[in-house]
C-alpha cells in the first residue's frame, strides 16, 4: 500500500480503561473485535455496546459476536442507517466513554467524525482497519459523496462526471477528492481500472 | 535566564490580608499603562530582592484576564519553606517598587472543551478566579468545586458563591466533607475537561482517578507548582562552564548555577515547565527528584534532573551546564 500523507493512521485495537465501551464495525471490521475481545478483562462486555454492519460478509460474524454478550447489540444495513442511533447513544453516554471502530475506512472517518462532533477526545477512539480499501469520494465540483469506489478513474454518482480519485483524504469529510478527469475534453475517456480493493 | 519572557517594573497598590495565612496584593505597572494581556491559568514570577539573597517563585494570576490595569496575586504564608511566602507576607508594602516577569501559561483552558470541570485545593484556587472570570465572560460551562480546610480558611469562597451560586461547590475538611470525585466523574458529558490545582496528593488522587475511569490524559490538566526544598548541602561540577559549585542547604540547585554566574533557560522554577531540564553527565549517589516533569523513567534513568526544584546526595554529580 502506497503511503499517503493525509490518510489516518490506524491501528490495533486493545482494550481500554473505562466506564462504558462503544465497539463499531463493518464487515471484516468484526474480526478485529473478536480479536480485542481475546485480551479484553472479564467484564468488558458487561458495559459494552457493539454496533455491527455486515456488508459483504453476510451472516459469518454475527454469532461470535453476539457471544461475547455485550450489554447492548445492534445490526444495521448501512452506516447511514446506523447514524441516528449513534446519534443518540453518544448524546446521553458520559466521560469514560471509550470508542473502537474497526472495519473500512468509510465506517471507521464517518464514525469519527460523529464522535468529535459529539464532543469524544480523538485520544478515547482507537481505530483499526480491516478488509476493503474501496474509497468513499467527495466530487470537488458538485460535493456529492460516492461510497464504495474501487475504480480510477470513478463516475459520480451524484453529477455524472468523471472523476480522478487522488491520494488526498479529508479527515473533516471522511472521503478522499475526486476531480474531473477530462474537463479539457470530455470525450477523452480513460479506461477504468479496478485499483482499490 | 527566563525562557523568552522579558520583565515588568511594577509598583505594588493593594496589600490586602485575606484571611489568617493568605494576603492578596496587587501591582500594577511603575511606568503606567495596561500590563500585558494573559489568559486564565497564566502565573508571574516574581522577583523578591533579600540582601544578598534573590528568589523567584512563581504565582498564579488571580484577577480577571479582562481587566490588565493590575494583576493580582495571593500568597499563602508558609512558615517553614525557605522565605519567599514569609518575604512577601512580612516585607512586601504598598508602594513598593519590584519586578515581576511576564506572564506565562502553563495551565491553560482547553477552549475546544464543551464543559469545563475544575478541582481545587486550598490556595490552588487561584488560577481558577482567572479562569472562571474569562469563561463567564463568554458564557463558557463550568463547574468549581473548591476543599478548604475550614471556613474562617476558605479564601474567595464567597466571592465566588456571589459571582457564580451554585457552579460554585464548596467543602470543608472541619466538617468532613470531601469532594465526590467518582460520581463527578462518572456524570460528566462527553467533551468535558477536569482541571485540578492543589497539594500533589490531591493532583494525584484526581489524576488517577480520571484515568481510572478512562478519561484520555489530553483532557485531565493539572498544576503543581512544587516549592524548591530545603536539603542537605551537596557540590556539583559544571562540565561545560567548567565551574565547581557548592549548593547550599536553602539554595535550590538552579539558584547555586545562576550565583555562580551560569544563566540556564527557566520559566516557572516550580518544576513545570521544563524549560531548565537539565543533562546527567555522571553521578555517584541518589537524586532527590520533585518535578513533575520528567516522566518516572527520566527519574530513574539518572540522565536527567530539574535544577530548579531537584536535589542530590551523595559523593559526585557532573552536569552538562
Amino acid at each position: 500500500m502506497k503511503t499517503i500523507l493525509s490518510r489516518p493512521v490506524y491501528g490495533t485495537l486493545s482494550p481500554q480503561a473505562g466506564k462504558s465501551h462503544l465497539l463499531i464495525a463493518d464487515a471484516e471490521g468484526a474480526s478485529a473485535i473478536l480479536d480485542l475481545a481475546k485480551k479484553a478483562p472479564e467484564d468488558f462486555f458487561a458495559n459494552a455496546h457493539i454496533m455491527f454492519i455486515p456488508g459483504r460478509t453476510g451472516d459469518s460474524f454475527q454469532a461470535s459476536l453476539k457471544a461475547l454478550k455485550p450489554a447492548q447489540y445492534y445490526e444495521g444495513p448501512s452506516v447511514a442507517a446506523a447514524m441516528p442511533r449513534l446519534t443518540w447513544t453518544l448524546a446521553n453516554a458520559h466521560m469514560g466513554l471509550r470508542m473502537y471502530l474497526a472495519g473500512t475506512e468509510g465506517l471507521i472517518g464517518q464514525m469519527m467524525q460523529a464522535a468529535i462532533e459529539a464532543g469524544v477526545d480523538p485520544a478515547s477512539i482507537q481505530t483499526e482497519h480491516r478488509g476493503s480499501w474501496a474509497r468513499r469520494i467527495q466530487c470537488v465540483h458538485c460535493k456529492g459523496i460516492t461510497e464504495n469506489v474501487t475504480t480510477q478513474p470513478a463516475t459520480c454518482s451524484h453529477c455524472g462526471l468523471l472523476l480522478l480519485v487522488r491520494d488526498h483524504y479529508s479527515k473533516r469529510l471522511a472521503a478522499f477528492q475526486g476531480v474531473c478527469i477530462n474537463a479539457e475534453d470530455p470525450t477523452e475517456v480513460p479506461q477504468k481500472e479496478e485499483i482499490f480493493r | 535566564m527566563s525562557a523568552g519572557t522579558n520583565k515588568l517594573n511594577v509598583t505594588v497598590t493593594e496589600v490586602v490580608a485575606v484571611n489568617e495565612l493568605v494576603k492578596r496584593f496587587h501591582f500594577e505597572r511603575t511606568d503606567g499603562g495596561n500590563l500585558p494581556t494573559f489568559s486564565g491559568g497564566a502565573h508571574v514570577v516574581v522577583e523578591m530582592r533579600d540582601g544578598d539573597t534573590t528568589r523567584l517563585n512563581p504565582y498564579s494570576l488571580m484577577s480577571s484576564p479582562l481587566a490588565t490595569r493590575d494583576y493580582t496575586i495571593s500568597v499563602r504564608r508558609d512558615d517553614v519553606g525557605r522565605g519567599g511566602s514569609l518575604f512577601m507576607h512580612n516585607r512586601v508594602k504598598r508602594g513598593m517598587e519590584m519586578v515581576i516577569s511576564y506572564p506565562v501559561n502553563l495551565f491553560s483552558l482547553d477552549l475546544r472543551a464543551k464543559k469545563h470541570l475544575m478541582v481545587a485545593g486550598g490556595i490552588g484556587i487561584t488560577p481558577f478566579l482567572a479562569q472562571t472570570a474569562q469563561l463567564a465572560s463568554s458564557g463558557g460551562n463550568f463547574e468549581l468545586h473548591y476543599t478548604c480546610r475550614s471556613e474562617s480558611l476558605g479564601s474567595y469562597t464567597e466571592v465566588l458563591r456571589e459571582r457564580y451560586g451554585n457552579r460554585v461547590n464548596l467543602y470543608y475538611d472541619e466538617h468532613n466533607e470531601r469532594i465526590p470525585l467518582d460520581r463527578l466523574l462518572a456524570t460528566q458529558p462527553l467533551g468535558t475537561h477536569i482541571y485540578v490545582c492543589g497539594p500533589a496528593g490531591m493532583i494525584k488522587w484526581v489524576r488517577d482517578t480520571a484515568a481510572a475511569h478512562g478519561w484520555p490524559d489530553d483532557s485531565v490538566h493539572y498544576e503543581h507548582f512544587a516549592a524548591p526544598q530545603p536539603g542537605t548541602p551537596f557540590d556539583v561540577r559544571l562540565a561545560v562552564s567548567g565551574l565547581e559549585i557548592h549548593v547550599g542547604e536553602q539554595q535550590s540547585l538552579l539558584e547555586a548555577i545562576e550565583a555562580a554566574g551560569v544563566d540556564p533557560p527557566y520559566l516557572c522554577r516550580g518544576g513545570v515547565c521544563g524549560q531548565c531540564e537539565t543533562n546527567v553527565i555522571s553521578y555517584d549517589g541518589t537524586f532527590k527528584h520533585n518535578d513533575h516533569w520528567l516522566s518516572d523513567e527520566e527519574h530513574c534513568s539518572g540522565k536527567k534532573i530539574m535544577p530548579c526544584v531537584s536535589r542530590f546526595e551523595g559523593r559526585s554529580l557532573v552536569l552538562e551546564r
